[in-house]
C-alpha cells in the first residue's frame, strides 16, 4: 500500500481535473490489466480478492499493452497486473532461449526482482499460450494439424494477426523464422474483430490465445507448436516493488489465487465474458465464490468506478461522467495548446529564418502514433490524466502553430504594407491588421486541432485517464460492439458539438470584409 | 522641402539607386518617371523611411531623415500605393481616419470626413461601407483621403492611378489636380506614364537603372531632352 503520494503534482492536477473518477490520496492498491478480456477478468479478480480483505483498491484496467502496463508498474503508477511468464521472458527480458514452464517462471522471477524489484507471485495455474488457429474446413482442405503443416500451406493463406503479435519477437517474426512460414498476406487485426474475420473467411489464420472463449464457439482448429517455438505462458500476478515491500497482506491475499485457476476454468470464464457478454465484474465475483476465495456477499461490494473495468456497458449517468471527463481532457489540453501555439507562432513569424524548420519539427510530433507517444512519456509522467493531457496537448500544437503562422504571415500584404507606411508600429500592425485578417485561418486551425483532439482522447483510456475511450477499449477487448458504440457515438457527437461551438466562435472573430 | 543627396541603395548585387541627387521645393510636385526597376519606388520609399539608403543623405524639411523617428515621420507623411492598401476589415470612415487616429487626434473622425469630402466621396454615403463595396476608383480616392486626412506637408504617391482603367484614371487625375489647387502640400509622384507626370508635376526626374537621366521642369524636359533615352521616352509617349 502506498503510504504517501509519490509525485504530488500529478495528483494535484488530477484533483483539479476530477470531473471523472476521484483521484484518491489514501493508501490504495492500484490494480491494472492489459486491454483484452482475460486480462480484465484477472484484474477484476485481483481487485475483488483485495477488497474482500478490506484493502482499498483503485482499478486501472485496460492499460495500453505490455509496454505501457509494464512501464506503469516499474514507475510505481500501478501496483499489480496479470502477466504471462513467456511475455516477461521474451517481450520484456528479450530472452529467447527455449525453456520449460518451471524454468521460465524461475528465470522471470529472479530477473524481475534483481533488475527492478518487481515480484512474480506463484502462477495462477493455467497457461495461455498463443494459439495459431484456422477454420476446421481450412484444416481439412490443407491437412493442417501442426505449425509445420502450416508452413507448407502458408503461401496460399492470408493471416489476420494482432498488431502486438506482428511486432513481437515471440510473435510473427520469430514464428516465421522458426517454421519458415510465409503467408500470402498479413493483415493487422485488433483482437475484437479477428475471430469474426476468420469465421467470415476474410482471413484464414489468426493468432488467438489458448484460453480464448471463441476457439470453441467458432469450432476452430488450433495448430500444434511441434517445434516448441512459443515459450510457456503461465499467468501470474506481477506485483510492483512497493506492494511487495510494504503490503504483505495484499501479497498474501493475491497469493490465495495461485494454483487455483486451471485452463478449463479459465476458458469457461473467458467464454462467459467474451461470448455470452456477461460483465467481467460479475463473472469474477462468481468465480472467486466458487473457488471459495471470497465470502458469499463480498462480490456484490465490488465497487464499480469504471464501466470499462467492470466489463459492463456504460449507463446514462456513467456516460455523462465519461463525456464530462473526456471534455475536461480535451478542453484543458486544447486551451494549453492555444496558449502556447499562438504566441509561439507569432514569435516564429518574427524570426527571419528557422521558423519553417521549427514548425516542421512540431509537425513530426503529429506522425508519432498515439500509443508510442504515451509510451515515451510514461517514465516521466506515469499514467493517468497528466500524460494524457500532455499527449493531447502535443497533438494539438501543429494545426494551431501552422495556421497561425501562415495566417499572420500571409495576411493581405497590401493592407500590411499600407498600415506600415501610414505609421503603425509592428505591434499595431499585428494587433489591428494581421491578427484580425488571420482570425478565420487561426480558428480553422483550432477547430482542426479540437476535432483531432476529441478523437485522440479516446486513446487516453489506454493509460488509465478515463473518458469515452473506456467503453471503447473495454468493448474492443471483450468483442462487445454495443459497448464500443456506447463510447464511440458520444465521442463522435462530442467532436461535432465542439466543432460547432468553435464555429460560432469563428463567426464572432471573423473580420467583416 | 525634400532632398536626396548622392543616395545609393543596393539589394544584394542589384543596384537600385546609384548616387541619386534630387530636390523638391515646398509646395512643389516632383514626378519620378522611368521603367520598372529604374529605382523610382525605392527612392520614394526613402522619404518616409520605408527604406534607408546605404549611402548618401535624405533630407526632410531640412533634417537628416536618419535622425527622425521613422514611425513619427510616416505619420506626418501622406502615402498612397498603387494597390490602395485599404484595411479590408475596416469601414471607409475608419480607413480614412487611420493616420489622425494613430496620431492620437481626438477629432480623427472629423478629419476623415473632411478628407473624404475633399476627394469627392460624401462621408454620409460612403463612410460606413467596406472597401469591398467600392469600385476601384472609389477605393483609390479613399486611399488618397487617408493620405490627406492628417493634413500632412508631404504626400508620397507610388503609381496611385496605375491599376485603374483609362477613364477612371483620367477622372482621378483631374480630381488630384483640383485637390492640388485647393490644398497645399509637397508631393512626390512615382509614375511610368510621362503624360501623367507632365500633367500633374511641376518637375520631372527621369530615372534609368538607378541613375538620374534628367531632372528638369516639364517645359524644359519637353523642349530639351538631355539624352537619347529621354527623347525616346517622349517619342514613345507621343508628346514629341
Amino acid at each position: 500500500m502506498r503510504g504517501e503520494p509519490r509525485r504530488w503534482w500529478p495528483h494535484l492536477l488530477g484533483l483539479l481535473l476530477s470531473a471523472g473518477p476521484p483521484v484518491c490520496l489514501q493508501a490504495q492498491v492500484v490494480v491494472a490489466s492489459k486491454p483484452f478480456g482475460e486480462s480484465y477478468l484477472l484484474g477484476e479478480m485481483f481487485a475483488q480478492v483485495l477488497e474482500s480483505r478490506g484493502i482499498a483498491v483503485e482499478r486501472r484496467l485496460g492499460l495500453g499493452a505490455t509496454e505501457i502496463a509494464f512501464a506503469a508498474l516499474r514507475s510505481g503508477a500501478i501496483d499489480v497486473y496479470p502477466e504471462y511468464t513467456g511475455t516477461g521472458l521474451v517481450a520484456i527480458l528479450r530472452d529467447s532461449t527455449r525453456v520449460g514452464a518451471a524454468q521460465a517462471f524461475d528465470r522471470v522471477s529472479r530477473e524481475f526482482t534483481r533488475r527492478w524489484g518487481l515480484r512474480w507471485l506463484p502462477p495462477l495455474g493455467f497457461e495461455n499460450t498463443y494459439a495459431i488457429a484456422v477454420r476446421r474446413e481450412t484444416a481439412a482442405r490443407y491437412g493442417l494439424a501442426t505449425l509445420s503443416d502450416l508452413a507448407r500451406a502458408a503461401p496460399q493463406l492470408a493471416a489476420g494477426l494482432t498488431p502486438d503479435f506482428i511486432g513481437r519477437s515471440d510473435g510473427l517474426p520469430g514464428l516465421a523464422k522458426a517454421y519458415g512460414i510465409r503467408f500470402r498476406a498479413v493483415r493487422s487485426l485488433v483482437p475484437a474483430v479477428k475471430y469474426q474475420a476468420l469465421a467470415a473467411g476474410e482471413v484464414d489464420v489468426i493468432d488467438g490465445y489458448s484460453t480464448d472463449g471463441f476457439i470453441a464457439r467458432y469450432d476452430l482448429v488450433v495448430l500444434a507448436d511441434d517445434r516448441r517455438f512459443f515459450p510457456p505462458y503461465q499467468a501470474a500476478a506481477l506485483a510492483g516493488a512497493r506492494l511487495a515491500r510494504e503490503s504483505p497482506a495484499a501479497i498474501l491475499a493475491l497469493t490465495e489465487l495461485s494454483g487455483r485457476v486451471d485452463e478449463a476454468t479459465m476458458r469457461g470464464l473467458n467464454r462467459r465474458i467474451e461470448v455470452d457478454g456477461e460483465p467481467a465484474a460479475a463473472v469474477a465475483a462468481n468465480a472467486l465464490r466458487e473457488l471459495g476465495v471470497l465470502g458469499p456477499a463480498a462480490g456484490e461490494q465490488a465497487r464499480r468506478d469504471r464501466p470499462g473495468g467492470q466489463g459492463g456497458r456504460a449507463d446514462v449517468p456513467e456516460l455523462l461522467q465519461l463525456t464530462l471527463r473526456h471534455l475536461v481532457l480535451v478542453s484543458v489540453s486544447l486551451t494549453l495548446a492555444v496558449l502556447v501555439a499562438m504566441p509561439g507562432a507569432l514569435l516564429l513569424e518574427r524570426l527571419p529564418r528557422g521558423a519553417e524548420g521549427v514548425i516542421r519539427a512540431v509537425g513530426v510530433v503529429q506522425t508519432i502514433p498515439g500509443l508510442a507517444l504515451l509510451a515515451f512519456m510514461l517514465p516521466i509522467l506515469g499514467i493517468g490524466t497528466v500524460p494524457a493531457v500532455a499527449a493531447l496537448f502535443l497533438y494539438s500544437l501543429y494545426p494551431i502553430v501552422r495556421n497561425t503562422y501562415t495566417g499572420v504571415r500571409d495576411a493581405d500584404p497590401y493592407a500590411v504594407s499600407a498600415a506600415l507606411a501610414a505609421g503603425m508600429t509592428p505591434r499595431q500592425v499585428l494587433r489591428y491588421v494581421r491578427l484580425p485578417l488571420a482570425a478565420p485561418v487561426i480558428m480553422a486551425g483550432i477547430r482542426t486541432a479540437a476535432v483531432i483532439n476529441v478523437g485522440t482522447a479516446t486513446l487516453a483510456a489506454l493509460i488509465g485517464a478515463g473518458g469515452l475511450g473506456d467503453p471503447i477499449v473495454a468493448g474492443l477487448a471483450l468483442a462487445d460492439t454495443r459497448m464500443v458504440l456506447s463510447g464511440a457515438i458520444p465521442a463522435a457527437l462530442l467532436a461535432l458539438a465542439v466543432d460547432t461551438l468553435l464555429g460560432a466562435c469563428e463567426r464572432a472573430v471573423r473580420p467583416d470584409l | 522641402m525634400l532632398a536626396a543627396q548622392e543616395v545609393s541603395k543596393r539589394y544584394g548585387s542589384v543596384v537600385a539607386l546609384d548616387e541619386v541627387s534630387i530636390a523638391v521645393d515646398a509646395g512643389g510636385c516632383l514626378a519620378l518617371v522611368g521603367e520598372s526597376g529604374a529605382g523610382k519606388s525605392t527612392l520614394l520609399r526613402c522619404f518616409n523611411r520605408l527604406e534607408d539608403p546605404d549611402a548618401g543623405r535624405i533630407l526632410v524639411g531640412g533634417a537628416d531623415a536618419r535622425e527622425v523617428d521613422p514611425i513619427a515621420l510616416r505619420r506626418r507623411t501622406g502615402y498612397v500605393a498603387q494597390e490602395g492598401g485599404l484595411l479590408p476589415h475596416w469601414s471607409v470612415a475608419r480607413n480614412a481616419a487611420l493616420v489622425p487616429w494613430l496620431q492620437g487626434d481626438p477629432a480623427s473622425a472629423e478629419r476623415a470626413a473632411e478628407a473624404l469630402a475633399l476627394v469627392g466621396l460624401e462621408p454620409e454615403r460612403f463612410g460606413r461601407r467596406r472597401p469591398s463595396e467600392l469600385s476601384g476608383g472609389q477605393r483609390q480616392r479613399v486611399a488618397l483621403a487617408r493620405a490627406l486626412a492628417a493634413r500632412p506637408n508631404v504626400v508620397l504617391l507610388d503609381e496611385p492611378f496605375g491599376a485603374l482603367d483609362a477613364i477612371t484614371r483620367g477622372e482621378l487625375r483631374e480630381a488630384f489636380a483640383e485637390l492640388r489647387a485647393r490644398v497645399a502640400f509637397t508631393c512626390v509622384l512615382v509614375t511610368h506614364d510621362l503624360p501623367e507626370a507632365i500633367a500633374l508635376a511641376t518637375r520631372i526626374a527621369v530615372l534609368r537603372n538607378g541613375r538620374v537621366e534628367q531632372d528638369a521642369t516639364s517645359f524644359e524636359l519637353l523642349a530639351h531632352p538631355a539624352t537619347d533615352y529621354v527623347t525616346k521616352l517622349l517619342v514613345r509617349a507621343g508628346v514629341r
